[in-house]
């Protein structure tokens, strides 16, 4: 029961960090609670389904098939990361400047949701797939009893989503005005650390051989496998032997995220200056 | 703008998710593990330096494994009764462990490159 509560627990906080990201990041906005439900509910049918058929998956591709299917999932995760970080650089003033009208935000708000119900879905199916492995693999063991499976899987889901709510609970403390700044900043390295992942399947498929050599060996100092390594690792993508590869997309990823939200931002805010003066200079006969 | 660009950056994520050329494989060293009762056999199999290696790890046993390393930064399931081939970058000499993810405390095993 021990075992399964472990491992239960040890796959769900990964994807419940960043559903409990997702939920502040989305909180007030209508419709936002259906699509993160919809998110989950889907990764957990998908979840299902890369568990059930994780042999055919693993001998497509040339033998590949299940590192390409890991590294394209989390990469799409990483654009929708990126496009929702981006999306809210250019319309976030926006939004805030016109709450009144609520259509308006309704509208303008759900396709960023969108986006962040599909991390949540890969999240929870990657991790989901795993427990389900792990869990048939036990099951059909016949080591433990099924109802002292059932238990340990249960509390470790509770014990998970505890970490979820933890992790909700506690960035919607956070004063508004910088709520915005501090879950963009999640948000950006998460979607980093997403990328370094998806990066070392396209490398452990052949896809990709350059930068192979491990850029560093912290294994002594924070392992990856430890609470607090893992707790990073999700949050920031901190991995104890990343190769040099890795390190460079992580890299890549901040700055390109923060960059383009960055321009975006810049971009929206001349453009809003652009069309109050023309309304300024309209008497003047423009 | 708002829709186009992650499409297209998705397309760019699945172009490159094309089909390997088996040029990669043509100089790599097969290493054969077979995986009986949670316990790797070869336990400690060998491989040559400096060359890239195709771990080919056969599951025995009915139960599905995770056949995963940290060193070898490998991360792979292989389905009861199935199995699969796990390519590893070109490796200095050295002992690089290796385990079952489902079933760590007892399923280890160390590939000696040399």
């Amino acid at each position: 029961m021990l075992g399964a509560l472990i491992i239960v627990f040890r796959e769900v906080i990964e994807a419940g960090i960043i559903v409990g990201i997702v939920l502040a990041v989305t909180r007030g906005v209508p419709g936002s609670r259906a699509w993160i439900y919809l998110g989950v509910v889907g990764g957990v049918i998908g979840a299902s389904l890369v568990a059930a058929f994780a042999g055919a998956l693993a001998n497509s591709l040339e033998g590949v098939g299940q590192e390409v299917f890991n590294g394209s999932i989390l990469a799409l995760a990483v654009v929708m990361l990126a496009w929702h970080n981006i999306w809210m650089a250019t319309h976030g003033k926006e939004i805030a400047a016109e709450a009144r009208e609520l259509g308006q935000s309704v509208r303008s708000g759900e396709r960023s949701v969108a986006a962040l119900a599909v991390v949540v879905g890969v999240a929870v199916m990657r991790e989901g797939s795993e427990i389900a492995l792990f869990l048939y693999g036990l099951a059909a063991a016949g080591g433990s009893s099924a109802a002292s499976l059932m238990t340990g899987s249960v509390l470790g889901l509770i014990a998970g989503c505890a970490v979820t709510a933890v992790t909700y609970l506690g960035l919607v403390t956070i004063p508004q005005r910088y709520l915005f700044r501090v879950t963009g900043i999640l948000i950006t390295c998460l979607a980093a650390g997403l990328a370094s992942q998806s990066v070392a399947f396209f490398q452990q498929a052949g896809l990709v051989t350059a930068f192979e050599q491990t850029a560093w060996d912290t294994s002594a100092i924070l392992s990856d496998t430890s609470l607090l390594g893992r707790l990073l690792h999700t949050l920031i993508g901190y991995t104890d032997q990343p190769s040099v590869l890795q390190v460079i997309v992580y890299v890549a990823t901040l700055c390109a995220i923060f960059g383009l939200a960055k321009a975006m931002s810049l971009r929206s805010g001349n453009s809003r200056a652009r069309k109050s003066a023309p309304a300024a200079s309209h008497g003047a006969g423009a | 703008m708002k829709i186009t660009w992650p499409a297209a950056a998705l397309a760019v994520a699945m172009a490159s998710a094309s089909p390997v050329s088996h040029a990669i494989a043509e100089d790599a060293a097969t290493v054969g593990v077979s995986l009986k009762d949670h316990k790797f056999s070869p336990a400690e199999p060998t491989a040559p330096a400096n060359k890239p290696i195709i771990i080919e790890v056969t599951n025995e046993d009915p139960t599905p494994a995770e056949f995963e390393s940290k060193v070898l930064r490998v991360e792979k399931v292989v389905t009861g009764g199935g199995k699969i081939e796990v390519k590893v970058r070109p490796l200095k000499p050295g002992r690089y462990r290796f385990f079952d993810d489902y079933h760590e405390a007892t399923t280890e095993g160390f590939l000696v490159v040399q």
